[in-house]
């Protein structure tokens, strides 16, 4: 099997550059009165890339089959899976890996390649042969990389008895989903690239490979926001540092295609609408791409010290090749286009939507070159003084927070205002009930005294106030124009003004998503509890307005790990709940570190104990303190050395409980986070706002069906 | 067998990429690229006038405001359907 997994990688790569080919030469070979590129050879290298997407999706079935199986004649099956691990892990465990994370790449490019090519598969022939060419060239790139530098098809002789299993770290449910998600977004970027390299080289600079890719864009922001959401979910509750976001080398990259990739939905609405910005979109969408392959080096290549990066690597160069080639390309045929991409129209005034489009733009590329900055600033330093600095977090809070807030602001601004111009009587009637409304939250936070002193969270707070009642005045304002036009209820209204316009509404309630996220963020990042307290059993500690009460310590043993941790009794009020926050100890691999001793010598992790809440999370983890049990470890290691696995699991069960008899005081961090559970609502809320922006609209399925029905027509009448 | 199998994958996989180069061009109903292009930008442009119908009714539009942008935009529209009618008028004749 892993002679044919070689096979269908190699002949994935002799079809993508196939692919490739022979897109380009039906560029050379046009044919009719309007020059088209020649169809068959078109035809023929999109079914070059449903080919290539076939062998991919055998590959990657062949791997997931020698995972179930515990196959460890697979190289990649006995590095990150083992008998003991579960068959949830192990489903997911080809990620985890450098070759197949970089499968899953090019398994995913080659299914969304298929999707716009199928969908595109009767329009824009001259476009489509050289974005064909595109896709299947990273696609090559990708497989090239998998054939000659990583490869997940590497043959174990003899196979090992058991893997090394799974990092344990990788061990938690957002990690099944995080990493296909963040990849998926990466890669996704590529389609809305590769048209628009399409659209330079044919010179066909419309709108129209924006209209034809718009969906994929949208699918890539929400695929990457889901991707983020879940790293961040996992940092919470598996890293046992207590936060979200730790302005993390990796967190970043996927953060600056994000930001970069939300600038692009916004600006190519002005491009659709008014024909402006085209220079700005096509530098737009290389810099987003570029960003999505920088995320996927800096995860890969090991150059930047990273929580989230599994190991340094050899892919890092030709990805870094890859990038210089796409930038400096992608610059060129910009250049030499330049003439043609500029726009015979102005912007009408400065009060219209598309005006405060380019502030958010503005806002969010600043971001993205703040992160920039503070993500490469490592490099750069060692670069230039031979010493490696790094910024920290409060580095980037004091630069990140002013342009954050500006964008809440700016994103209940902007769907006040009309297109291309707005008059004075009407900025009056429009801005008044949300400027209220931000007034009044601000009045309101003036009275607590912890907001009062800091004045960047009470203008967050404020912006937000204003954005939501401006994002619910569009609704109620919209629902009572419908109604008054076509009459109906007003929630029958509402549903039908967004069924009729989801781009934009569905616009609208992503941003009210990003305006309650960020006050999740503001609140429990400015106004968090954070304390480190030593407690042995019995005895209590109070934290803000919670008492600890620590109860007694617990041990679980399981094959493959020690969990030793605590009983927590928690009291606010007449309020009173139990958490058991644990540390695992997961055992290594190297039986030389003795019975007992192996499990001390791996990999630990934390199981955070987590009530969470609306107005606030009570977050703990535990860090027993197990040196009292050295002594005991190296006795057994020495005595049990030889003895049989069930000698051994009885040595490692006693040394565990004597934890119990005789435990000294543990470290507890204790973090009070308020208003955090904010954050995940408005990020699921901003996710359904971007769900109802992909979902087509009523009336282009409409269009879709009654094309079919024409076309129906025409061939029963030949018939 | 795993030789059969990869024959049998690489026979396939010739047999389905090179078909459209063994057959004459299938007829499909394909869109002149400028036609679709204007027939989008018409769809735009009448989305842009019910966007502006219903800015008016809420209020985000003066009358003033509202008549001058409608003006412009019907004008923008009728211009492109103006020259839809260009594209479509040779096709009409030849078919």
């Amino acid at each position: 099997m892993i002679a044919l997994g070689t096979l269908c990688l190699i002949l994935a790569l002799a079809t993508a550059l196939f692919a490739a080919g022979a897109a380009l030469y039906a560029t050379r070979r046009t044919t009719g009165p309007s020059a088209l590129p020649d169809r068959r050879w078109v035809d023929s290298s999109r079914r070059a890339v449903y080919a290539v997407a076939a062998l991919l999706s055998g590959c990657v079935l062949l791997l997931e089959a020698a995972f179930v199986r515990s196959d460890f004649g697979f190289q990649l099956v006995a590095d990150h899976s083992s008998t003991t691990t579960p068959a949830f892990y192990r489903l997911t465990a080809m990620w985890s890996s450098q070759a197949g994370s970089l499968l899953l790449w090019a398994w995913v490019l080659s299914l969304a390649s298929s999707a716009v090519l199928f969908a595109t598969r009767n329009r824009h022939r001259e476009v489509v042969p050289y974005a064909t060419a595109v896709l299947m060239g990273l696609g090559g790139f990708f497989v090239s990389l998998m054939l000659f530098a990583s490869s997940p098809f590497v043959a174990l002789h003899p196979a090992p008895a058991e893997g090394l299993g799974l990092n344990p770290l990788l061990r938690h449910p957002s990690m099944m989903i995080h990493p296909p998600m963040l990849y998926s977004g990466y890669v996704m970027w590529s389609i809305p690239f590769a048209f628009c390299i399409g659209a330079l080289a044919a010179r066909r600079l419309d709108a129209s490979w924006i209209r034809s890719t718009r969906r994929f864009a949208l699918i890539a922001w929400t695929l990457l926001s889901i991707g983020i959401l879940l790293g961040a979910r996992w940092s919470y509750t598996e890293l046992g540092w207590g936060g979200y976001w730790g302005w993390d080398p990796v967190e970043n990259a996927s953060l600056m295609p994000w930001l970069a990739g939300t600038a692009f939905l916004h600006s190519i609405m002005v491009q659709e609408r008014r024909g402006m910005l085209r220079v700005w979109n096509v530098s737009l969408i290389v810099a987003t791409f570029s960003l999505a392959l920088l995320g996927t080096f800096l995860v890969r290549s090991g150059v930047l010290q990273s929580i989230h990066a599994f190991g340094a690597s050899t892919v890092g160069a030709p990805i870094l090749a890859l990038i210089a080639v796409v930038l400096v390309g992608s610059t060129l045929l910009i250049v030499s286009r330049l003439d043609e991409l500029r726009s015979e129209r102005r912007i009408d005034s400065l009060a219209s939507r598309e005006s405060i489009f380019l502030v958010n733009n503005l806002l969010l590329i600043g971001l993205c070159a703040v992160i920039f900055w503070g993500t490469f600033f490592p490099l750069i330093s060692e670069a230039l003084t031979g010493t490696r600095a790094s910024l920290a977090a409060p580095w980037f809070d004091r630069y990140i927070a002013p342009l954050a807030i500006g964008l809440v602001l700016f994103a209940g601004i902007g769907p006040l205002l009309a297109w291309r111009r707005f008059s004075v009587a009407a900025a009056r009637r429009i801005f008044l009930w949300p400027a209220l409304a931000g007034a009044a939250v601000a009045a309101g936070c003036l009275t607590l005294a912890d907001v009062r002193a800091k004045p960047l969270a009470l203008l967050l707070f404020s912006f937000a106030g204003f954005t939501l009642a401006a994002l619910a005045q569009e609704f109620a304002r919209a629902a009572r124009a419908r109604r008054a036009l076509d009459g109906g209820t007003l929630p029958r209204a509402l549903l039908a003004v967004t069924a009729r316009n989801r781009r934009r509404y569905g616009g609208y309630v992503v941003h009210a998503g990003i305006a309650v996220l960020m006050i999740g963020v503001a609140a429990s990042s400015t106004f968090q509890t954070n304390r480190d307290i030593e407690l042995a059993p019995g005895q209590s500690a109070r934290v803000g307005s919670y008492d600890v009460h620590y109860v007694k310590p617990t041990v679980d043993i399981a094959n493959e790990k020690i969990a030793f941790g605590a009983l927590l009794e928690v009291r606010r009020g007449s309020k009173q709940f139990v958490l058991s926050p644990t540390r695992n100890y997961y055992r290594s691999q190297d039986p030389s570190q003795g019975p007992i001793g192996r499990f001390f010598q791996g990999e630990s992790t934390s199981e955070v104990g987590l009530r969470a809440g609306i107005r606030n999370d009570f977050w703990t983890a535990v860090r027993p303190n197990i040196d009292g049990l050295n002594r005991a470890i190296r006795d057994g290691d020495r005595r049990f050395a030889r003895a049989s696995p069930d000698l051994q699991g009885l040595a490692i069960a006693a040394v565990a409980q004597s934890y119990l008899t005789n435990s000294p005081p543990a470290t507890f961090r204790v973090i009070v986070n308020p208003l955090v559970s904010w954050l995940w609502i408005g990020a699921l809320i901003a996710l359904t706002g971007a769900l109802i922006g992909i979902w087509p609209a009523a009336e282009a399925r409409r269009r879709l069906t009654s094309s079919y029905a024409a076309k129906l027509g025409r061939e029963l009448s030949r018939a | 067998m795993e030789v059969l199998l990869a024959l049998a994958i690489f026979v396939a996989l010739v047999v389905f990429v090179s078909g459209p180069l063994r057959h004459r061009p299938r007829e499909v109903e394909e869109m002149d690229a400028g036609l679709a292009d204007l027939e989008a930008r018409k769809q735009a442009k009448y989305a842009e006038i019910r966007d502006a119908r219903l800015d008016h009714a809420a209020g985000k539009l003066s009358d003033e405001d509202f008549e001058r942008q409608d003006a412009e935009l019907r004008g923008e529209a009728v211009a492109i359907l103006k020259q839809l009618d260009g594209v479509d008028k040779p096709a009409e004749s030849g078919g």
